[in-house]
């Protein structure tokens, strides 16, 4: 396989496409980084002028408010200039091309494109495209990979964990359309996290996901079983019903996390979710907003960690 | 006209033959007279074969010619040596209709190039719904019937449209692929699509609708013809209704003996290919298949894009690939990975789809149709776009040295390519 299309010729962070085939140093590079950051974020003033007079292009072809809105206020806090695009109404409905629309902003002197695309793969095509002093960063493209959402869970996991190397982290729900659940799994594994277990039925499991390198669960209780780490996947609302799952209320008895099916986790086990939650379907509310859950440091995280990536990238 | 081409290696895969000696070439045919020619080919250190048949190409008319032209793809056939091709139906509009086949026909025997054979379609705009008028269409110069890539999810339809293809005795190429299991999959349903994130198709959806069309054979003893086999249950699934005596034969591309979803690299469209590209497994199955005689043939499933269409996320990319000029070498290339001599590598692209066509083309024997190329096995091939003619630059091969170059094509007689 050719060398992996983030790196440089040196071996530096060019894009951040996929957390998949990055080296361990580089993951701990950014979670470090983000950890100076933080102190940024709580500041009176927060702003470094890490990126002034960079331009930041959002291009988001699939709509998102969250993801966009912290890519936002990081690169704003590193004072670059940021420009939002909403490719779904605009250009793609006129008929061009994905990569025109690339050319044309960068055309327009852009520094970094934060994509988002319906379609696996779309930030390595715009990465393959680009000039060499651009950087991309995918922000979720199909169910490959969404390696900020990655990275901020690792940093939450350090946060409250501390080391790695002794951890069972259990990721449950629709790992079959989850970029979040990919870009998790290569995150635990390159960091030596001993056991990655991933619940859900088998209609919402890829094929051959074992090769990834996790444990297979489809009993829930038994897989939260001694858990130091569970992540709680969404539902999305078009596969409550259909030929994956009959309804939600059936999807909520098996695999919705309750009190009482966490309390066969590990007694300090925190609870992780990307968001947005669907309460009473993947997640009961008594624990989304109980003693256990991160879900909204998770958030502020999120702006760090995606300070540090953007920082590095542009630095490279 | 008179031809005479000497000092080749004279491989005639039909009779076996490989060794030197001479061709002669009188009136369109090959001659066993060795009367003085108007014309002497020299071929030294280079081999003489008959010109390659292909089962799969598409050249694109009518309906997409900014991807592709008559002319193009033509000429890209002689400079592969292929000088009898099938074109499947899913043209725009398809081939569904005797006049739609007769200009094409027409168009094909007027630029005099290689030989085109076309493939009706089975049923109206390939939809799977209503039969055409196979009777019509077989008379205006279609060879067969087949649903291209399009699916044919009805069993009612395909068991009538199998019955009454029998009725008359035409043959029927007909991809293995149930509709509902493929719906929405562009890759392999495997490790590499799980990483990737993409919907894959698994590989039971070939095997399920081959098991299907087995047992409607079974029921019909209508003729046909698999073609692109993908799945290593499909190589064993053919092997046992040939044992049977089932009046089946089958064909595979030739990326997929080659390649297999690890290819797919980090998105590579080029690698974006219906059926999709498989496990080594299946890879390995289908090469020692078409090995054994299990798999009949190897097509190039010639299928030009343009670079618009490529240039798109893996799974919104057009499938296909360009494989024309291609067919000899990764032909040889296969030989030479299974110890294979040259008459049974190259029967596969000779002999054994022209008894599949039913023409009698396809081999040296004195009176057979004058259709020979002249190689050179080794010379290399650097695989770039600007080498390829045909107007489709979209191959998974970009970037390989491959061996083995066609020096001479010649159709009915007619020196066509030369270089």
């Amino acid at each position: 396989m050719q060398r992996s299309p983030q790196l440089n010729a040196k071996g530096e962070l060019q894009h951040l496409l996929s957390i998949e085939g990055l080296p361990r140093d580089i993951l701990l590079q950014i979670l470090d980084t983000a950890e100076s950051f933080v102190g940024v974020t709580e500041r009176e003033v927060k702003k470094v002028p890490l990126l002034r007079g960079k331009s930041v292009f959002n291009l988001f072809f699939e709509p998102s408010t969250r993801t966009r809105t912290t890519f936002e206020i990081a690169a704003k806090r590193l004072s670059a200039d940021v420009i939002n695009l909403n490719i779904t109404v605009s250009s793609q409905t006129k008929g061009e091309s994905l990569l025109d629309t690339v050319a044309n902003l960068s055309a327009m002197q852009a520094d970094i494109f934060i994509v988002r695309h319906e379609a696996s793969g779309a930030p390595f095509l715009i990465a393959r495209h680009v000039k060499p002093h651009e950087h991309v960063i995918n922000a979720g493209d199909g169910r490959h990979a969404h390696p900020t959402q990655g990275l901020l869970d690792l940093f939450t996991i350090r946060h409250y964990k501390k080391d790695f190397s002794r951890l069972t982290v259990a990721i449950v729900g629709d790992i079959l359309h989850s970029r979040v659940a990919r870009s998790l799994i290569h995150g635990l594994t390159t960091l030596g996290v001993p056991e990655v277990r991933v619940i859900a039925p088998q209609t919402l499991l890829p094929a051959g996901v074992e090769a990834l390198g996790v444990r297979v669960f489809h009993d829930m209780r038994q897989g939260l079983k001694d858990c130091d780490v569970v992540v709680m996947l969404r539902l999305q609302n078009e596969r409550m019903r259909g030929a994956l799952l009959p309804s939600a209320q059936e999807y909520f008895k098996h695999y919705g996390l309750s009190a009482d099916k966490l309390a066969v986790a590990r007694r300090d086990a925190i609870v992780m979710h990307p968001g947005p939650m669907n309460r009473g379907v993947e997640i009961d509310s008594t624990v989304a907003d109980g003693p256990h859950s991160v879900i909204l440091p998770q958030v502020t995280f999120g702006i760090a960690v995606r300070m540090a990536v953007m920082s590095i990238v542009a630095g490279n | 006209m008179r031809l005479h081409i000497r000092n080749g290696r004279v491989v005639d895969p039909a009779s076996g033959k490989d060794g030197a000696g001479d061709v002669f070439i009188a009136d369109g045919k090959i001659s066993a007279e060795t009367g003085k020619a108007d014309r002497v080919i020299d071929a030294k250190g280079l081999v003489v074969a008959p010109g390659f048949i292909d089962l799969s190409a598409r050249l694109r008319e009518p309906g997409y010619e900014y991807k592709a032209t008559l002319e193009s793809e033509m000429e890209a056939a002689l400079a592969g040596g292929v000088t009898s091709l099938a074109c499947p139906p899913d043209t725009d509009p398809p081939l569904d209709e005797p006049g739609l086949v007769d200009m094409l026909r027409r168009r094909a025997k007027a630029l005099s190039r290689a030989r085109v054979y076309p493939v009706g379609a089975l049923t109206v705009k390939l939809e799977g719904q209503v039969l055409t008028e196979m009777g019509l269409l077989a008379d205006a110069g279609c060879v067969a019937f087949s649903q291209a890539n399009a699916p044919l999810a009805d069993t009612q339809v395909l068991w009538r449209a199998l019955q009454y293809a029998a009725t008359f005795g035409y043959p029927v190429w007909l991809r293995a692929e149930d509709a509902w299991l493929a719906k929405g999959g562009v890759a392999h349903d495997g490790e590499v699509a799980t990483r990737l994130g993409l919907p894959g198709i698994p590989p039971f959806a070939e095997t399920i609708a081959l098991a299907t069309l087995l047992e409607l054979v079974r029921a019909t003893r209508a003729r046909v013809h698999v073609c692109r086999l993908s799945t290593a249950g499909g190589v064993e699934l053919m092997r046992r209704a040939k044992q049977e005596g089932l009046p089946v034969s089958c064909d595979v591309a030739i990326h997929h003996v080659h390649l297999c979803d690890m290819d797919l690299g980090y998105f590579d469209s080029h690698c974006r290919l219906e059926p999709p590209l498989r496990s080594q497994r299946d890879r390995d199955a289908l090469s020692r298949g078409l090995a054994d005689g299990t798999v009949d043939c190897v097509c190039s499933d010639h299928t030009p894009v343009d670079e618009d269409g490529k240039h798109l996320p893996f799974a919104q990319a057009e499938p296909g690939a360009t494989g024309l000029e291609l067919l000899l070498p990764l032909t040889l290339k296969w030989g030479q990975a299974n110890k294979l001599g040259l008459p049974a590598t190259l029967a596969r692209i000779t002999s054994e789809p022209a008894r599949i066509l039913g023409v009698a083309s396809g081999r040296l024997a004195a009176g057979a149709p004058a259709d020979v190329v002249v190689f050179d096995p080794a010379a290399s091939v650097n695989v770039a776009p600007e080498m390829l003619k045909s107007q489709g630059k979209n191959t998974p091969f970009l970037g390989y040295e491959l061996a083995g170059r066609v020096r001479t094509t010649i159709v009915a007689g007619n020196v066509v390519y030369e270089q």
